[in-house]
């Protein structure tokens, strides 16, 4: 019986790996993610089965209750709140860790055997890293909806106390595996570890919250498999190795497109603010055109082709649906309509991809970053919505400023840029953008979505 | 140690596989791959399920009761918001 379950969750492993696989282009994602819920739904009955398990009614209570939540969270969710809910989901999945690593750890000591050294390895990993991820996801949670500070919380000595509490951790490690009956060693550890999460997110800034969100995710895979060799089981092994890898790849990603070294991102250490670049009045002096949105409007019909560079900010104003419109519109008068997205232009990773997908955008005119920047030279009119620093070309000219080798969209190569924004603020970087002075910009001040819609006004009176 | 061994082979190959699909994955799924893949990483439920039933004493019965409700919004939660988005991405094509 025992080896067809394994069997059976070696089936659902290769299901998981199928489902990713199938996330590798959009048409086949749909059934890539049924494909691993179903693999689920085969280890969740597949493990009902075990000799192991005398009574149902609480498992089915839990089922119940945590189904009913995770629907109830999934359908009423908004979009643009995503990055909240895949923290939450993250802490989840790492309390689980720490709840069933101290169940394993009573049973084993109930047993009266002494346990293997590599068992309460394990437990004691999963407790730490479970609870790191559940406790620096609620403040992730909390920083993204807004509860805690988004600004980098500093304070004297904070990296002192984050190694002494790393070093107790690991010293309160140790305890649990050189004397695992000992019941408290355990939840010291995990009390610790929580102290430990909150500590290492509360000082990253609301910029840097993609990488920490991909991190999370990476160390939730992580305690899972570590709960793998707590009970010896391969299918927790290899799905949640797969997912630490994951996130792995996705900080990596956002590191790089964030010109960010996660050391930095870390320790909420921000790149000086380069001292001695140009002040905002060196660049902007005299040289900044406004435009009106009929100006605007008499540009895109000239236009042949049209690239849309959307940031955070259009999230922000709720203008993805009116922009989707205004592209419906271009379109219809034969004018292409491309959109090129940057990295970081949500707050996760492929965040914003999915905010036009939810206008009804075509992912076939979403862009990546290095794509659109192939022949940005081509594009008319580029609309640059809600977003600052990724369309700075001082990342490219100027080697001292603080944004200097950051990837960003070329949109200042486009033949005209039209700036949407409320005013000349700076983003996140805290430096002027010189593309807002540039000859072929034009800016247009206001509410991205009421000058979209302005815009569109314009466009159909003329 | 055997048991262990075995494990951290399968762990350090898992690694790898997931490294080769996920590089794979284009930027504009990465929000439904990091959902989808929290929603995996909710089979920690296996587990909880296995604490929760077997009825041990009182204590682990309730550590696995929560851990199961835990898992649980991770799993179906992770799913249908996946499923959601995705299927915004194909509505037009």
């Amino acid at each position: 019986m025992s080896a067809l379950i394994n069997i059976g969750y070696l089936v659902a492993s290769v299901l998981f790996i199928l489902g990713l696989k199938g996330l590798t282009h959009p048409r086949t994602a749909v059934r890539g993610n049924l494909l691993g819920a179903v693999g689920m739904l085969l280890a969740i009955v597949l493990t009902l089965t075990d000799q192991q398990i005398v009574s149902y009614e609480m498992i089915i209570l839990g089922l119940i209750i945590g189904g009913a939540i995770g629907a109830a969270l999934a359908i009423k969710i908004e979009m643009t709140s995503m990055p909240e809910l895949v923290a939450v989901f993250n802490g989840f999945g790492g309390i689980a860790s720490v709840l069933v690593a101290g169940a394993a750890l009573l049973e084993n000591t109930l047993a009266a055997e002494i346990p293997l050294v590599q068992l309460t390895t394990a437990i004691a990993v999963s407790g730490l890293i479970g609870a790191v991820t559940f406790w620096g996801s609620l403040v992730a949670f909390g920083k993204l909806k807004g509860l805690i500070s988004e600004n980098a919380v500093l304070f004297g000595g904070q990296q002192i106390i984050n190694a002494a509490l790393a070093a107790t951790a690991l010293a309160l490690s140790c305890w649990v595996v050189i004397d695992p009956a000992n019941g408290w060693a355990y939840w010291l550890l995990v009390g610790v570890a929580s102290a430990l999460g909150i500590l290492l997110v509360i000082p990253v800034g609301g910029a840097d919250m993609p990488v920490v969100v991909a991190l999370l995710n990476s160390y939730s895979g992580l305690a899972a498999a570590a709960t793998g060799f707590v009970l010896s089981n391969n299918v927790l092994i290899i799905t949640g190795s797969l997912v630490g890898a994951s996130g792995i790849i996705l900080t990596q990603i956002m590191c790089k497109a964030m010109n960010r070294s996660l050391t930095n991102v870390l320790f909420g250490v921000m790149a000086p603010a380069g001292d001695g670049g140009p002040t905002a009045d060196e660049v902007y002096g005299g040289k900044v055109k406004s435009a009106s949105p009929e100006e605007v409007a008499l540009l895109f019909d000239a236009a042949r082709r049209v690239s849309i560079i959307p940031g955070y900010g259009m999230a922000v104003s709720q203008a993805q649906h009116p922009v989707a419109s205004l592209a419906a519109l271009l379109e219809s008068r034969g004018i292409t309509v491309e959109y090129a997205v940057h990295p970081v232009a949500g707050r996760m990773p492929g965040h914003m991809n999915v905010l036009l997908a939810e206008a009804d955008v075509p992912y076939e005119s979403l862009k990546d970053m290095d794509e659109s920047n192939l022949d940005m030279d081509q594009v008319d009119v580029a609309l640059v919505i809600g977003a600052n620093d990724v369309v700075n070309p001082l990342a490219r000219t100027d080697p001292s400023s603080p944004i200097a080798g950051m990837p960003i969209i070329d949109v200042d190569k486009a033949k005209t840029v039209v700036i949407i924004k409320r005013s000349l603020s700076p983003g996140f970087a805290g430096i002027p953008n010189p593309l807002f002075s540039l000859d072929n910009s034009l800016m247009l001040f206001g509410d991205g979505k009421k000058a979209v819609l302005d815009i569109i006004a314009a466009l159909k009176d003329s | 140690m055997e048991m262990f061994i075995m494990g951290l082979t399968i762990f350090v190959l898992a690694i790898f596989v997931g490294f080769e699909i996920i590089t794979k994955i284009p930027p504009t799924l990465h929000t439904p791959l990091m959902s989808g893949s929290n929603a995996i990483s909710g089979i920690t439920l296996v587990g909880a399920i296995l604490s929760s039933g077997s009825q041990h004493t009182m204590t682990t019965t309730i550590l696995g009761v929560l851990a199961v409700i835990f898992a649980t919004i991770n799993v179906v939660g992770g799913f249908m918001v996946t499923n959601r988005m995705l299927a915004m991405f194909k509505k037009k094509s």
